[in-house]
């Protein structure tokens, strides 16, 4: 279909085989001698070398202090703690919510220290993950379905999905904490008098309903664009042939979608798997609504390497989940040029 | 049965079917406008509350009648006040250092990498695709702790550079990601065209390169400074009460009264840090959109 438009993975691109640079005269002769490969990884390396300081270098290290024990004063007992190699002690801490007791060994952490959040904050990590994105998705389809109808006021609703995107996280949670204050215009739209940041559940739902607000229209976005690769002729045909809307929506349209879709819904998962300013500011982390990311900040001032372990854990997380995705469900993000035909599995 | 009532049957029949075709039409089109309303007021409503509130005297912060009332500029002249710890005006000047920073080292560096994926061919492309998205979907979480005890060590904590390196992290993955899209769809046979027309490298690049790269470029910067100016994790760690930017400076703002929320004037400053993307935004719609996509589908 499109495949001839963009670069194919397996197939060279267009220019492929032809030089591209060609220097001025007397070393064009030099150029030519220059692989492509060369030429490549001249202009590769500047952001192969940001990207190792600022990314592989800090997750290394990480990882290298995440077997190290936490110097300074046990917060329970009082007395100095040594530092030095840990083993895996950090990651057992965490996962089994054990913390050091006094004169060595470890007991279960107490309830309400950071120790004992660990599986908690896990389950809130995928709760936000799993019911924002879902419930994105259902949104953002519908959204993008309308936006690709042709109607008079259709670029108004494009340029105004924009506005919650554009509009900073932080500066997000605080208009939300307004709009759910006790006083605040959503207790009073719905006649409720719900303490919308004091219990659990409520604190839940403010988190989910910012995050799908501000986070949809990025999700219909992606998916319009994935509409708008679906040729017209083939609702037209479809048609013609007395395919009803239903038929065509779900024999056309989601198949042709779905490699558009899956990676906006991949995008969308690893973003809210790392959710932090939402929950941070709308609700400081209250009432059950901590995520690992959370835990993390949280953790950092009473001990880097035990704040190293849990972030590990965290990367590990995601980068699983990544891999399932991509591996198990076919959101193939690379290699999307082209891949259109590959949605029917 | 005769031929001519089965024509006049059939023709009933079609006269039937194009009036519930035209109905059906109808009533979709109907139903399109009803949608695009509740979407325009769900996208919308949050966003003009927020401007409405900022607009409305302190006294009156949870009036809840949907048109303005109680007007007055006050709380616009209460954000940039200093004497409750704020530093409003300075967090607005350290957020758009640090996002032009970021922004040019990002563009600087990336536009390379960007030419070399889009353009050449070589072994490991997709690795190296792979790896820079990868990164633009790194936690950030994962850096904090590593860089919040290095900088402490280097006494680097609360300074300009110790906001920008982790921010370039993220930026310049997605501006490498977003200007490859960009330049995979860019026409380069002009390029040898010129070429052929007697340009020389030099002037093929300056009269035809540019001014054809020149709006992707433009729109990777749009995004990559949206992106700077949004951050909040590392700045919330890492920033000193000279350096934070305005996303700390608002999910940290302060009051007269210590248990009350300045809520009228934080809707004013979100509205300051809010409208100045909201337009660029909006101008330049079709190519934000175009860039936000680029790399998903195609």
């Amino acid at each position: 279909m499109s495949t001839e438009l963009g670069p194919t993975p397996v197939k060279s691109p267009a220019s492929g085989g032809t030089p591209i640079h060609h220097g001025p005269k007397g070393v064009g002769e030099d150029n030519k001698i220059l692989s492509q490969g060369k030429w490549a990884s001249w202009l590769l390396a500047p952001t192969i070398i940001a990207l190792a300081v600022v990314i592989v270098y800090p997750i290394i290290s990480a990882l290298v202090m995440s077997f190290q024990k936490d110097a300074g004063l046990d917060p329970v007992t009082g007395l100095f703690t040594a530092g030095g190699p840990a083993g895996v002690q950090n990651y057992v801490n965490w996962l089994a919510q054990q913390c050091s007791a006094p004169g060595g060994g470890t007991v279960a952490c107490p309830p309400g220290t950071l120790g004992a959040q660990f599986w908690s904050a896990t389950a809130t990590t995928f709760f936000f993950t799993v019911v924002t994105v879902t419930l994105e998705t259902v949104l953002g389809f519908w959204m993008a379905l309308i936006m690709a109808r042709t109607f008079r006021g259709r670029s108004l609703v494009r340029a105004a999905v924009l506005v919650p995107w554009a509009i900073p996280t932080a500066v997000t949670a605080k208009l939300w904490l307004f709009i759910f204050a006790f006083e605040g215009i959503a207790n009073k739209l719905f006649n409720t008098t719900i303490l919308w940041t004091g219990s659990e559940w409520p604190a839940k739902w403010a988190v989910i309903i910012a995050d799908v607000w501000k986070t949809t229209p990025f999700m219909a976005l992606l998916i319009l664009a994935g509409l708008q690769m679906i040729p017209a002729e083939v609702y037209e045909a479809a048609k013609v042939d007395g395919a009803t809307t239903w038929q065509r929506f779900r024999m056309i349209t989601l198949p042709l979608v779905k490699p558009a879709l899956m990676v906006a819904v991949l995008f969308r998962t690893l973003d809210a798997l790392r959710m932090f300013d939402l929950p941070y500011i709308l609700t400081g982390g209250a009432n059950n609504t901590t995520t690992l990311s959370i835990l993390v900040i949280n953790q950092i001032r009473q001990g880097f390497n035990a704040a190293a372990a849990l972030s590990t854990i965290t990367f590990i997380i995601i980068f699983l989940v990544a891999f399932i995705f991509v591996r198990f469900l076919g959101a193939n993000v690379v290699e999307q040029s082209g891949a259109t035909g590959k949605g029917k599995k | 049965m005769s031929a001519g009532t089965a024509t006049t049957a059939l023709r009933a029949q079609q006269d039937r079917g194009r009036k519930a075709a035209q109905n059906r039409e109808k009533w979709a089109q109907g139903r399109t406008y009803i949608s695009a309303v509740v979407v325009l007021i769900w996208c919308l409503a949050p966003a003009y509350w927020m401007v409405v509130t900022a607009f409305r005297e302190v006294g009156f912060t949870y009036d809840t009648s949907i048109l303005p009332t109680h007007v007055t500029l006050d709380n616009f002249n209460t954000a940039f006040d200093t004497s409750f710890g704020n530093r409003f005006g300075q967090a607005l000047l350290n957020s758009i250092f640090i996002g032009v920073v970021v922004t040019l080292v990002s563009l600087l560096i990336g536009v390379f990498a960007a030419y070399a994926l889009a353009r050449l061919n070589f072994r490991f492309k997709y690795l190296v695709l792979g790896f820079i998205l990868g990164a633009s979907m790194f936690p950030g979480v994962a850096l904090i702790t590593p860089l919040f005890q290095l900088f402490t060590n280097i006494g680097w904590m609360g300074t300009y550079q110790a906001l920008i390196i982790p921010n370039i992290s993220f930026v310049l993955p997605l501006t490498v990601y977003t200007m490859t899209s960009f330049f995979r769809e860019m026409p380069w046979e002009l390029e040898e065209s010129a070429r052929v027309d007697g340009c020389t490298q030099g002037q093929a690049f300056r009269k035809v390169i540019l001014p054809l790269a020149a709006p992707a470029i433009f729109t990777t910067a749009i995004l990559a400074f949206i992106s700077s100016w949004n951050e909040f994790l590392i700045a919330s760690q890492l920033s000193s009460d000279a350096t934070q930017p305005v996303t700390v400076a608002i999910a940290s703002f302060a009051g007269a009264q210590p248990n009350q929320i300045p809520y009228t004037a934080i809707m004013a400053a979100g509205t300051i840090v809010t409208i100045p993307l909201v337009i660029l935004v909006l101008v330049f719609q079709r190519k934000i959109v175009a860039g936000l996509t680029a790399g998903a589908v195609k």
